[in-house]
């Protein structure tokens, strides 16, 4: 039993970086031997999405309140899937009941003051035209939260890029950090440039048939 | 001759071979603090957004609790969580558990820079 023999010699450190060593190279033999024609393979791997905190590379492992906090997946099972961030398509979370977040810090029964007004921005390039809805995102969110900070309230006076945007600023202060993230261009950009051009003053009343809020305020633009 | 902890051969471990070969991410949306964890002697602080954002809306935090929507632009104390103020307002064993847990919160791997690990880098003024 060489191995035995060596353990018994080994001070403490050395047999933790031979245990290293000996891990990697199993990591590294198991990944050329993955199939190099399988399919998707430059896609990130499902199996690595929602790692556990003592895994996921900031928590320590070694904390013991590491272990305590509850692992993503466990919380994800049940919620409706998207293709990036969280994997969790929150608005349809929010939307189908599978969770329901307090709007109020105590009281569970306050409802959010919705406001159901959606906004179109044509946009320069050829990119589908932004439809900007209110109701989404007043679901979550309060006014003051994005006005006038972050978007003043007035049409014409917010200049918006995916050079900002990327940088942090303006739909990027949210989407991109913990809304999700801008490479899911089409779930902003969503508007055809084909489709009937939009009503005067940019605002347009929201796809959905239940819309009853008036429309006539013209935001952002 | 090298001398390491256990403590800090596991690190060591999770540092050379856990990352370069898996390519694991943090969860989205997972905020860094340590604007002050490390230098007052404790682990960084990390925020899971997504376990907060099932039980509250955005709004219950970054407006009635005061957090700033800008990554960076808070500078909380522990002073402050223990009179109640941020963290404080619902970690107070009431709503959530109290501020004696301290390594629930403090939780980091040392030697992190405070940011959100989001799904592109953003080197603007939006992370700071």
């Amino acid at each position: 039993m060489k191995f035995a023999h060596d353990r018994r010699r080994l001070p403490m450190s050395l047999r933790g970086i031979a245990a290293l060593f000996i891990a990697a190279c199993v990591m590294a033999s198991a990944a050329i031997a993955a199939d190099p024609n399988a399919f998707n393979r430059l896609m990130p791997n499902q199996s690595k999405r929602n790692p556990p905190p003592a895994e996921d590379g900031i928590h320590d492992p070694v904390n013991d309140g590491t272990l305590m906090l509850q692992p993503p997946k466990e919380a994800f099972g049940v919620l409706p899937k998207s293709a990036s961030g969280n994997y969790v398509d929150w608005v349809k979370a929010l939307n189908s009941g599978k969770i329901a977040p307090r709007y109020d810090r105590l009281d569970p029964k306050v409802e959010p003051i919705v406001m159901d007004l959606d906004i179109v921005r044509e946009v320069k390039g050829s990119m589908p035209d932004v439809v900007y809805p209110h109701k989404q995102h007043t679901e979550w969110l309060d006014c003051s939260n994005c006005h006038p900070a972050i978007f003043i309230p007035q049409k014409g006076a917010n200049q918006i890029s995916m050079a900002a945007i990327l940088l942090g600023e303006k739909c990027g202060v949210c989407h991109g950090k913990v809304a999700f993230p801008v490479s899911q261009c089409i779930r902003c950009h969503s508007r055809p440039k084909t489709a009937p051009k939009a009503a005067e003053g940019g605002v347009q009343p929201a796809a959905n048939a239940q819309s009853k809020s008036p429309k006539g305020v013209n935001a952002g633009k | 001759m090298l001398k390491l902890s256990p403590r800090e051969l596991l690190v060591l471990i999770s540092a050379f071979t856990l990352f370069p070969v898996s390519n694991v991410l943090p969860e989205y949306g997972d905020v860094v603090l340590n604007r002050r964890s490390e230098q007052a002697g404790v682990a960084p602080v990390v925020f899971p957004h997504w376990f907060h954002r099932i039980r509250f809306r955005c709004k219950v935090c970054h407006s009635e609790l005061g957090f700033e929507m800008r990554a960076g632009a808070n500078d909380v104390t522990m002073n402050e969580i223990v009179q109640g103020k941020f963290c404080g307002t619902c970690h107070n064993g009431e709503i959530a558990w109290s501020t004696e847990n301290c390594g629930l919160c403090h939780s980091g791997l040392p030697g992190l820079k405070s940011r959100i690990h989001g799904g592109h880098e953003t080197l603007g003024p939006g992370r700071w």
